[in-house]
């Protein structure tokens, strides 16, 4: 028991390093400012947009919506391409030659991908601030409920990324099997126009996945309580989206060590070294 | 009980691995004793990166029974696990981490570990000092050189004074220079204290280089057994003999050369030159045997399905 915490402590430390080096890593923080220059611009374009039935703008009910599917492109795709990169070149492998290492590195993932969401969220959060009106969580009730729906979301999602990470046959799948149905989810979530427009069985479908709760939740937290009118059944619908969230968490939590053991089982020498030809055979 | 066990590190009897209907060990068995250093060699293919992922735990067998510091490497435990090392062959993992940060973070595993006996794990400083990468110790690994970075696998696999260590073809892709520093390493570490290692090569300059006991593994078995010097003998090592008689060159392969120089003296008392015995090198000896195998005891080749890392 002991050795497990103590390999559990040496994770967290791994994540917080991992952490500094990408705040510290020009690429990460130019794709955080990238993908925050297109949410905003996108945003900006649409400022004197008055939604139809409110006086709010469409920035200030977007914002909350965009944020949600933000942080489930980050928990789905984040540890997903982690995953199949490190199974790729070989710093799973050098975990699992340690006592505790994969317990370790997994704990260190955790970590990694819920801290890198604070400077994904505050990079377009921040800015939007000061471009549009009326936008930070209403009240100190909307940050608790920011905080809440943040959490729910981290356990509900972060196994879907793992479990797509074990799974996935190669670095290069990752987009196949992570970003298109992401995609293709945000479409249909109700973030960038309202779910309303849609067909009925369509609406059904996207209720069945995170992204359009983690869309609510996000609205629910940020937006004033008369807003809710705006949404299905009139209402944040607080219940269902507890609901169905804790469902995909209990899954994620049941399937993700199951299929991360499975995959980390198979890690070898050999394995790493057949992706690093397969890799060179890109290059080429 | 305990006592009489540990005295070897590693017990393989008949160890099979099959893939689909291809059997790439077919029942391999040898033992190495604690503080030896064995290497398997043999050519690409022979297996060899197998066996060595089995005892490592990193790879199920198909069949045959293996003991590792006492233990089945299948149902290795991370106690087990702490007592082990392996030099893996670093490509591209921790790009963005210096070698200080990683063997800080790595060492930290081991600290459950650490008995009075054996302190665990390696004190870091020393450690990049031992592997000598002083100069590269805050550098982001990405950008160390193939020899420093093999360096840092070494001093990776070593950091938690493992009992065991493994070396999977730990040259490879090495320049002389490189192959020559890392001969160094491993030495020092054999002289410092007394860690048993089992290394593959298929280079056999390295392994007379490094072992105690060289293991020839081919098509799936092992072949010979013994010493450099032991292997040189045990094939029956014909010697050969050249010499120059009335302006003619001659060649003779013999097994026993000094009785047939005493033959060629007596039959021609003058007039031989260039008089040359040269007894069979490890190489030959080497070439010959995994010849002799793969065409006597294996229609086809082994695949090198399995050794796909070069």
């Amino acid at each position: 028991m002991t050795t497990t915490l103590h390999a559990i402590r040496v994770g967290l430390r791994r994540g917080g390093t991992e952490l500094m080096l990408s705040l510290k890593s020009t690429q990460d923080l130019s794709f955080y400012i990238l993908m925050a220059l297109i949410a905003l611009g996108y945003l900006y374009l649409r400022r004197d947009t008055i939604v139809e039935g409110t006086d709010l703008s469409f920035p200030t009910l977007a914002m909350p919506s965009l944020l949600g599917s933000l942080m489930v492109f980050g928990l789905v795709m984040g540890p997903a391409g982690q995953l199949a990169m490190d199974r790729e070149d070989g710093t799973l492998l050098r975990a699992k030659a340690v006592p505790g290492g994969i317990l370790g590195y997994v704990m260190g993932q955790i970590v990694t991908m819920s801290g890198s969401l604070v400077p994904m969220l505050l990079i377009v959060l921040l800015p939007g601030a000061f471009l549009f009106d009326d936008l930070m969580p209403s009240g100190g009730a909307g940050w608790i409920r920011l905080l809440w729906v943040m959490l729910l979301g981290i356990v509900a999602i972060l196994p879907i990324g793992i479990i797509i990470g074990s799974l996935v046959p190669s670095l290069q799948k990752v987009n196949t099997w992570g970003l298109f149905p992401m995609m293709i989810l945000a479409g249909i979530s109700g973030i960038f126009y309202p779910i309303q427009a849609l067909w009925g069985w369509l609406q059904g479908v996207a209720q069945a996945f995170p992204m359009y709760w983690m869309g609510l939740g996000m609205r629910s937290a940020f937006l004033p309580d008369e807003a809710a009118s705006l949404e299905l059944q009139e209402s944040w619908q607080t219940g269902q989206m507890i609901t169905v969230l804790s469902i995909w968490a209990i899954l994620g939590l049941v399937l993700a060590p199951i299929l991360l053991r499975r995959m980390a089982r198979r890690q070898s020498g050999s394995s790493v070294g057949a992706a690093r030809e397969q890799a060179a055979q890109w290059v080429r | 009980m305990e006592a009489t066990q540990s005295e070897v590190a590693v017990d393989v009897r008949d160890l099979r691995m099959r893939y689909g209907d291809k059997d790439v060990l077919d029942g391999v068995s040898f033992t190495v004793k604690r503080g030896e250093v064995v290497t398997l060699l043999g050519p690409n293919g022979a297996g060899k990166t197998t066996t060595i992922e089995i005892l490592e735990g990193f790879r199920l067998r198909s069949g045959g029974d293996v003991r590792v510091l006492d233990a089945d490497p299948a149902h290795g435990d991370e106690a087990w696990r702490a007592r082990t090392g392996v030099v893996l062959q670093s490509w591209r993992d921790h790009a963005r981490w210096t070698p200080r940060q990683l063997l800080r973070l790595l060492g930290r595993y081991y600290l459950p570990y650490s008995t009075d006996e054996m302190v665990r794990p390696r004190d870091t400083e020393d450690l990049i000092r031992l592997v000598g990468l002083q100069d590269q110790a805050d550098q982001k690994i990405r950008t160390l050189s193939g020899g420093q970075r093999r360096r840092l696998d070494v001093a990776v696999g070593i950091i938690g004074r493992p009992e065991l260590l493994f070396l999977d073809e730990p040259t490879a892709g090495l320049d002389p220079h490189g192959k020559r520093e890392f001969h160094e390493l491993i030495h020092a570490l054999v002289d410092l204290e007394d860690t048993t290692i089992l290394l593959t090569t298929h280079d056999l300059a390295e392994a007379e280089k490094l072992a105690d006991r060289i293991l020839i593994l081919a098509a799936g078995r092992i072949i010979a057994d013994g010493s450099a010097d032991a292997l040189a003998n045990e094939i029956e090592a014909k010697t050969e003999v050249r010499w120059t008689h009335k302006g003619k060159a001659h060649v003779h392969a013999t097994s026993d050369a000094t009785e047939y120089v005493r033959d060629l003296f007596r039959q021609h008392a003058t007039g031989i030159s260039n008089l040359e015995v040269r007894r069979a090198s490890l190489e030959d000896t080497y070439i010959a045997l995994v010849q002799k195998y793969e065409s006597g005891y294996q229609t086809e080749t082994p695949t090198a399905l399995e050794e796909a890392s070069r």
